[in-house]
């Protein structure tokens, strides 16, 4: 074949080696001097962090917020390794998580920023099941529960069968229900309608005339026209979860707190620590138009000490 | 040997046979096609229905709020257009590449064969792997732990590539051989035919192929969900190195939110991220009506 020198040639061949340039230039600027509060973590506590992040910024309209929800264990994955500035966590961090911090070289402190109220919910149409123990909660979901008619749980229930409807074992709150109701994290029966999407268990729950399930306040407190909730006697008498219940502490065992972790070497910033400053001030007026509840007052001004 | 008569029967009852084989299979198609109509319009409906009262120029103007009146879709848009831009960049040179090598100037030998077969593999590899390997391909590797819209345009190049280099193939082998031997017969050198003959007669093909995996592209939450991980992204991306997050992500976390009323304002966004792929799909076509040289007779 006959080659022929073509003036077009370079024209082409020179596409490739500037694509890799642009590469380059990008990946040396990578995780580059972008001055923002990088947020991730438990998709539970989110709706706070959400919610104080954007008032802040009405104040503060220069500094970027941006939030993922990578769950509680995922979001401990980045911050132990500085990927991020602060970590919602809807679980106290583990010892292993804490080693891997140290051994990155990774400072943090811990804030308790509100509570969650584990709500166990039935269909609007239940009236007999006001109130249940939590001996009679672990009879119901502990590992290999036999329960499956209403009339199992108490003598005087009518004869209704029974369908049990929560999360999945992934989330943070089949964690914490499992340990404050069987005693183990972890520990629960397979056979009930799982899912980590929470809207899918309120759909469940308020269309079967026979469903039980248990899922955060938030959902509880947006969908109340359409559930029932059940209270819970640990000892002390029936009580239903409720802004006040769980703030003082007598929504118990499922009052659960939710926190923050943030990166000492953030915090020295300026506006990581106004912003933990503002979190601190409004998060109890702000928890409670997404759904959560405060904590007492007194707590944010033990953790505002924190910061000086 | 069949007597006549015997033939003909044996011919009519075939042929009426025939008739209504031919009948119940375009019965059956025509319930094929009704079943996938009637699904779309189902689902168009219902999300028409639930989005339209929140879809106005606010909500494309202005950013993610926890408040439902409030919320807009101005990050994830400006992401996922940053996406769709960047991820062209990436995948046209590679994919149109890569299909001119392997159909002009690859001999047909057997590591050949085993890129085309493996090429077509990977295109039914699912996405979420795809993001797996961007995590530690591009954020971790190649970006030291920079989640940005370069690392999640290179990973939806990576899940688009083997469908342009697919649809480029195709569009190549479309090219009748008669006008490459033209070219030659005139002593054009190969490149010289693959660029005046070949590519020419190829293109519209080749950008229906290109629009409709960028359509794919944006349309993708799996792998950008671990790219990006985040939801909450009050700003437009600026630079290739900027952090961002696109429509799908957003979609899904509004589903998921704790107020029931954001499932309108998912549903608004749904309209608009099918807007955004009917747009790119007229295009495809529009650009492949075009540009479409038919060879004259």
């Amino acid at each position: 074949m006959i080659r022929m020198a073509s003036r077009h040639k370079s024209k082409y061949l020179i596409i490739a080696p500037m694509m890799l340039i642009v590469l380059m230039l990008i990946g040396c600027s990578g995780g580059g001097a972008s001055r923002e509060i990088l947020i991730d973590g438990s998709s539970t506590v989110f709706p706070i962090s959400e919610v104080v992040a954007e008032e802040f910024r009405k104040e503060n309209p220069g500094i970027q917020i941006p939030l993922g929800i990578s769950g509680t264990g995922g979001g401990f994955k980045r911050f132990v390794k500085g990927e991020t500035d602060i970590s919602d966590a809807s679980r106290p961090i583990k010892d292993s998580e804490r080693t891997e911090a140290a051994e990155n070289g990774i400072e943090f402190t811990e804030f308790t920023i509100a509570y969650d109220g584990l709500s166990v919910v039935i269909h609007s149409s239940n009236d007999f099941a006001t109130c249940l123990t939590a001996a009679e909660l672990k009879k119901i979901w502990k590992p290999n529960s036999k329960v499956n008619n209403w009339n199992q749980i108490r003598d005087d229930f009518p004869d209704r069968v029974l369908r049990l409807y929560g999360p999945d074992s992934d989330s943070g709150t089949f964690d914490y229900f499992t340990d404050a109701i069987n005693g183990d994290e972890d520990l629960s029966r397979g056979d009930y309608t799982a899912s980590s999407d929470d809207n899918v268990l309120v759909q469940g729950v308020s269309g079967d005339q026979a469903s039980m399930g248990y899922f955060g306040f938030a959902y509880y407190t947006f969908n109340r026209h359409v559930l029932n909730v059940i209270a819970v006697d640990d000892g002390d008498g029936c009580v239903a979860p409720s802004a006040e219940s769980i703030n003082d502490g007598s929504y118990s065992p499922l009052s659960r707190p939710m926190f923050i972790y943030v990166n000492n070497e953030s915090l020295e910033r300026p506006d990581v620590k106004s912003f933990i400053e503002f979190y601190l001030n409004n998060a109890s007026e702000l928890a409670a138009l997404v759904g959560y509840v405060g904590l007492p007052e007194v707590e944010y001004e033990t953790q505002l000490g924190l910061l000086d | 040997m069949n007597k006549p008569n015997m033939l003909n029967r044996s011919r009519n009852t075939w042929h009426t046979i025939r008739v209504w084989r031919d009948r119940l299979f375009v019965v059956g198609f025509v319930m094929s096609v009704a079943i996938g109509i009637l699904g779309l319009a189902a689902l168009l409906i219902d999300i028409l229905a639930d989005g339209l009262p929140y879809l106005n120029w606010n909500f494309i103007s202005s950013y993610s709020s926890y408040e439902p009146t409030e919320a807009g879709i101005l990050g994830p848009l400006g992401g996922t257009l940053w996406i769709a831009g960047l991820t062209a960049l990436f995948t046209i040179p590679l994919g149109v590449g890569t299909a001119i090598y392997l159909e002009e100037f690859a001999t047909k030998n057997r590591l050949n064969r085993l890129i085309e077969l493996n090429i077509a593999n990977l295109a039914g590899v699912p996405s979420v792997i795809y993001g797996l390997l961007g995590l530690a391909m591009f954020v971790q590797f190649l970006f030291g732990g920079s989640r940005n819209v370069t690392a999640g345009a290179l990973t939806m190049t990576l899940l688009v590539l083997p469908i342009v280099v697919i649809a480029s193939q195709e569009a190549i082998k479309a090219v009748p051989a008669s006008y490459r031997d033209a070219a030659y017969a005139m002593g054009a050198n190969r490149w010289q035919v693959v660029k005046s003959v070949v590519l020419p007669q190829a293109m519209p093909g080749m950008m229906s192929g290109i629009i409709l995996a960028l359509s794919r592209a944006i349309g993708e939450s799996a792998p950008i969900l671990i790219i990006s991980s985040l939801v909450v992204v009050t700003f437009v991306p600026t630079t290739p190195d900027s952090s961002f997050t696109v429509l799908p992500l957003q979609i899904f976390t509004w589903i998921g939110h704790q107020n029931p009323e954001f499932r309108g304002i998912a549903a608004a966004a749904i309209i608009v991220l099918l807007g955004l792929l009917l747009t790119m799909n007229g295009i495809a076509i529009w650009i492949r009506n075009k540009y479409q040289v038919r060879p004259e007779q």
